[in-house]
């Protein structure tokens, strides 16, 4: 489903990513795990589209099409959905009503009928109760004045209802206490199927005890440097990253 | 006949007076003051601080030419076409130049303690009245207003009663010739615990350069709660100059909601004096111009008893070469101890030539007080359209999104739903025939 060929990106001469190899296929789990500083958000923000990152070689193919050359709505109507590390407020927006843009834009885009007013309320209300949200949430702007549990709550609202084949979650995690974490993770677990994938950028192991991972990879530098099972993950959680750091050194 | 008299030729102010003595009308004392006042100040100018960012020139280059009498014939109801809040269910008082017309006005059954008149009616009971609100202030437009007003509202609602539906002032210029000014008064007095939502509009006919400068008292009593939502849709000739005199009573709650869509220079003068305790004020604002216009709001809120809140937002949208101004000054008298006071301007400039002015201002003497003011300048925020465009929205439809989310976070605290639908269609009608987008 993604191929992740070599990739090497940076901000304004300032490489980042050094070539990145990753290849991600359909009903798999991949958590990339690493400290602060080694690349992982950039990754994520390169594969979604953000602006200001230069990609200077390599290449990403989705479905063997290249992705780098889509823009970040193209990405999202194909089935890319970036999970934010920092959900934008946006005050104003109601958010049933760009909610319900968002469906119909993917939709609209897949050949199918735009869902209206009445099927989209029924179809977002069941999954926010999956969620544990309250219905007075679609009249409140988009993430004004949400918590940061409720931020990343709407993240996963957002991604059931678009329901992408590869979703992103940027340290969805971050900021969460437990019981929200749990929430946020069965919401995850719950959208996996055999023919989508999930890419799970985290700092620490703890949200990988709830979304339990096929391949764990350890980026540091802006290259992974060690590829394993979810026991690396519990082995980074004991002993820190410097020992890989040294070993790959 | 007195119209040709008043409106013919430019007068000098005394002139012009003239013709006020001359038909006799009530409340000479506090014209002849407002007159005197205004010869002695003459207009401002960019040298008084108030002013320093809004140029009058073109409107103090215009003839000096107060309408003193009615138009012989006023425009019909057709005419008036599809007005504003034409859906909403309301009384009418509808102003044709500064003067009441009878013919074109509504009135419905309100209950026996409330009046909903105009105030050339009324007159007599209001010698007082008229002006105690408005006195202390040296706007010089006020002085004028003073001499020279013909009529507006009066809306009188007595101790426990409520407005059985809102009331809807319509004042509506016929712009015959440049510098043709209507002056236009307004007397308000809510009860205790009275209840009531006003709705007030200004509209044009026709595109000469006209003045409309109106001047509103309102003092709303203990516990009272008054919702009033002010709709500017002027020419893009026209001069507009408003300003509202409030004192609000013990625990009362006082929601005003102006949207400045027309003019070509519009000011607001907003004077609330929080003088009990237990108040809830809310200033709310939209502005948004092309062209050369300008819109000035222009704000002092006087915190002069503890426990009260003030909340002042005001969101601007500015396009071409046109300016929005906004001074907001909160004055927290000692004593107004646990003051709540925020106050916050965005402005949204879609030109390089757009200017945004805005002057927030905190003189606080008292010591346990929440004051808060922030301003914003800027274009559209890129996060957001990321985020938008994430969600597989393209740019365009993101950013007429957020344009529509900035002008809706104001309309939204408008709480009579049917006058907020209406704004909010109308002023996303508007973003989208008259602003570039993409």
């Amino acid at each position: 489903m993604l191929e992740i060929k070599k990739l090497q990106a940076g901000i304004e001469d300032k490489p980042i990513l050094k070539g990145i190899d990753l290849s991600v296929n359909a009903g798999e789990v991949h958590a990339i795990m690493g400290p602060n500083g080694s690349g992982k958000s950039t990754l994520a923000s390169v594969l979604a589209g953000r602006e200001g990152f230069d990609v200077t070689g390599g290449e990403v193919l989705y479905n063997g099409n290249d992705l780098l050359d889509l823009a970040p709505e193209e990405r999202a109507r194909d089935g890319v959905f970036l999970a934010f590390q920092y959900p934008v407020e946006i005050p104003g927006v109601n958010s049933a009503y760009f909610l319900r843009s968002a469906v119909n834009a993917v939709r609209t885009h897949c050949g199918e009928e735009e869902l209206d007013a009445m099927n989209f309320l029924k179809a977002v209300k069941a999954k926010m109760k999956e969620l544990g949200l309250n219905e007075d949430f679609l009249k409140r702007p988009v993430n004004t004045g949400f918590s940061g549990g409720e931020k990343k709550r709407n993240e996963i609202l957002q991604m059931a209802m678009l329901n992408p084949r590869l979703a992103i979650l940027d340290e969805t995690d971050s900021g969460l206490d437990i019981d929200a974490l749990r929430i946020v993770a069965d919401g995850v677990n719950r959208l996996k199927r055999d023919d989508n994938a999930q890419l799970v950028i985290t700092h620490y192991q703890r949200l990988l005890e709830y979304i339990v991972p096929d391949f764990v990879h350890v980026l540091h530098d802006g290259r992974i440097i060690k590829t394993g099972d979810k026991s690396l993950a519990l082995e980074l959680e004991e002993k820190g990253y410097d020992w890989l750091v040294k070993e790959a050194a | 006949m007195s119209q040709a008299a008043a409106t013919d030729f430019a007068a000098t102010p005394a002139e012009a007076f003239a013709a006020i003595e001359q038909n006799g009308v009530a409340l000479m004392p506090l014209r002849k003051a407002g007159l005197a006042r205004f010869s002695e100040s003459g207009y401002p100018s960019l040298r008084d601080e108030d002013w320093r960012f809004t140029n009058i020139e073109p409107l103090t280059d215009l003839p000096f030419r107060p309408v003193i009498d009615p138009i012989d014939q006023a425009p019909s109801m057709e005419k008036l076409g599809d007005v504003a809040f034409g859906r909403t269910e309301a009384d009418r008082l509808v102003f044709i130049d500064g003067h009441f017309n009878a013919d074109l006005s509504q009135t419905g059954d309100q209950p026996s303690g409330v009046t909903v008149t105009h105030l050339a009616s009324g007159l007599a009971g209001l010698e007082r009245k008229v002006g105690s609100l408005s006195g202390g202030d040296d706007n010089p437009f006020v002085a004028l207003n003073d001499a020279f007003f013909t009529d507006g509202a009066l809306i009188q609602i007595g101790d426990g009663q409520c407005l059985a539906k809102p009331v809807h002032l319509l004042f509506v210029t016929t712009a015959g010739k440049d510098g043709e000014a209507v002056h236009i008064r307004n007397w308000i007095n809510a009860g205790a615990n009275a209840h009531g939502t006003i709705i007030e509009s200004h509209l044009s006919l026709g595109q000469a350069a006209t003045v409309t400068n109106v001047v509103t008292e309102s003092r709303i009593g203990d516990g009272a709660n008054l919702e009033h939502v002010k709709f500017q849709d002027q020419s893009a000739k026209a001069f507009h100059l408003a300003s509202l005199h409030s004192e609000l009573g013990r625990d009362a709650r006082y929601a005003f909601h102006s949207i400045a869509l027309g003019a070509r220079l519009s000011r607001n003068n907003l004077r609330m004096r929080l003088a009990r305790p237990g108040i809830e004020c809310v200033l709310n604002g939209l502005y948004m111009m092309r062209g050369q216009q300008l819109a000035d709001h222009h704000m002092i809120v006087e915190h002069a008893a503890p426990h009260c809140d003030s909340h002042e937002y005001f969101n601007g949208v500015l396009d071409d070469q046109s300016r929005g101004v906004f001074h907001g000054r909160i004055l927290v008298q000692p004593g107004a101890q646990k003051t709540d006071a925020k106050q916050t301007n965005k402005n949204l400039l879609l030109s390089d030539d757009a200017t945004a002015n805005t002057k927030p201002q905190l003189e606080i003497y008292a010591d346990d007080v929440k004051c808060t003011h922030g301003a914003t300048i800027g274009e559209m925020d890129d996060d957001a359209i990321f985020y938008l465009r994430t969600r597989g929205l393209d740019t365009l439809t993101a950013r007429r999104m957020l344009m529509h989310g900035f002008a809706g976070e104001i309309i939204e605290r408008i709480r009579l739903d049917t006058v907020r639908e209406e704004l909010n269609a109308l002023v996303w009608d508007r973003l989208e025939a008259e602003h570039q987008l993409d």
